[in-house]
């Protein structure tokens, strides 16, 4: 049962980033740009809503649908691996125009090349892990 | 009207009901740490520790996945009759000085996204290290955009700025001074 809604919220999410463009190679070139408000616009009104929800969840000590409390992590303090690690994800988005979930969608949505992206990014991914002692965190 | 694009002023709130939803299912809105997970499929523990782990606690986080590639699916095929993106004439403009012809009749660039495309080995380099680039950032930066733009920043987190801020520096950077070099 629980499998079938995370099913869900997944199909959700995916029909919501495709029918916003937010998953297009275009918007995201045009947003680095600033030419249109599009992308900013989604952006911001998630992180408002978003913002509303955690801020009521945290005061009332929100439990989840099943009793749990929530996971709303607290991140590790760290300048480096948010910096460095965020400008080289900055310039793989801009590029492929895609982020993961977007990733996961344009393979769905039949766009084949994605395929590439998406192998590429779990190569980054297993090769982060390799160099992860070595790297300043 | 659903067959529309979406106004961003509906989309952004239901991306934030993901996110609620997500949490009030006592998980959490990430898209990257999944890059992790097929590693660990992949048997990529077998050369490094990190990837050594018990993915049954992850499946949650995979089936969001797969629903997401049946969304894509879906959105892409039932309910979108005009794939073309309204961008800017600005960003059509400038994207015909670098040869994507492409744009303002397609959703993805022809130029990179079609299957012909794949025909030029360049094409394939780019789509690697961009790909390369997206999993290697997030990872390191530990979350993309959906970790850090949206649930941390939600969450006012500092990291998840700094990690925001870099998202853009790298971004314009791309954008601005390397794609006149690449394209």
């Amino acid at each position: 049962m629980k499998n079938v809604l995370y099913l869900l919220v997944g199909i959700f999410f995916g029909i919501v980033l495709y029918k916003s463009e937010a998953a297009s190679w275009f918007r995201i070139y045009e947003m680095f740009r600033f030419d249109s408000f599009h992308m900013y616009g989604i952006i911001g009104s998630a992180l408002v809503f978003g913002m509303l929800f955690v801020f009521w969840a945290k005061k009332n000590s929100v439990k989840s649908f099943f009793g749990e409390p929530l996971r709303i992590e607290e991140k590790e303090r760290s300048f480096t691996r948010y910096a460095v690690g965020g400008i080289l994800f900055g310039l793989g988005w801009a590029l492929a125009g895609a982020c993961p979930g977007p990733i996961y969608i344009l393979v769905g949505a039949g766009y084949w090349p994605i395929l590439i992206v998406l192998f590429g990014a779990i190569v980054g991914a297993f090769v982060y892990g390799i160099l992860r002692q070595k790297l300043p965190h | 009207m659903i067959y529309e694009p979406w106004p961003w002023y509906v989309s952004g709130p239901l991306i934030a009901l993901v996110m609620a939803i997500l949490i009030l299912l006592g998980k959490r809105f990430g898209m990257s740490s999944n890059l992790e997970t097929f590693c660990s499929i992949g048997g990529a523990g077998k050369w490094v520790d990190y990837f050594k782990v018990d993915v049954k606690p992850k499946q949650w986080s995979l089936l969001v996945v797969l629903g997401a590639v049946i969304g894509g699916f879906i959105a892409a095929n039932l309910l979108s009759p005009d794939e073309a993106v309204d961008i800017s004439q600005k960003t059509i403009e400038n994207l015909r000085t670098l040869g994507f012809e492409s744009a303002g009749s397609a959703y993805m660039p022809s130029e990179l996204f079609n299957t012909g495309a794949l025909a030029h080995p360049k094409v394939w380099i780019v789509l690697l290290i961009a790909g390369f680039l997206v999993g290697f950032g997030a990872r390191y930066a530990g979350g993309c955009t959906s970790g850090h733009a949206i649930s941390g920043l939600s969450n006012l987190q500092r990291p998840s700025l700094i990690a925001v801020i870099g998202f853009f520096v790298g971004g314009l950077f791309m954008v601005h001074v390397l794609f006149p070099i690449i394209f």
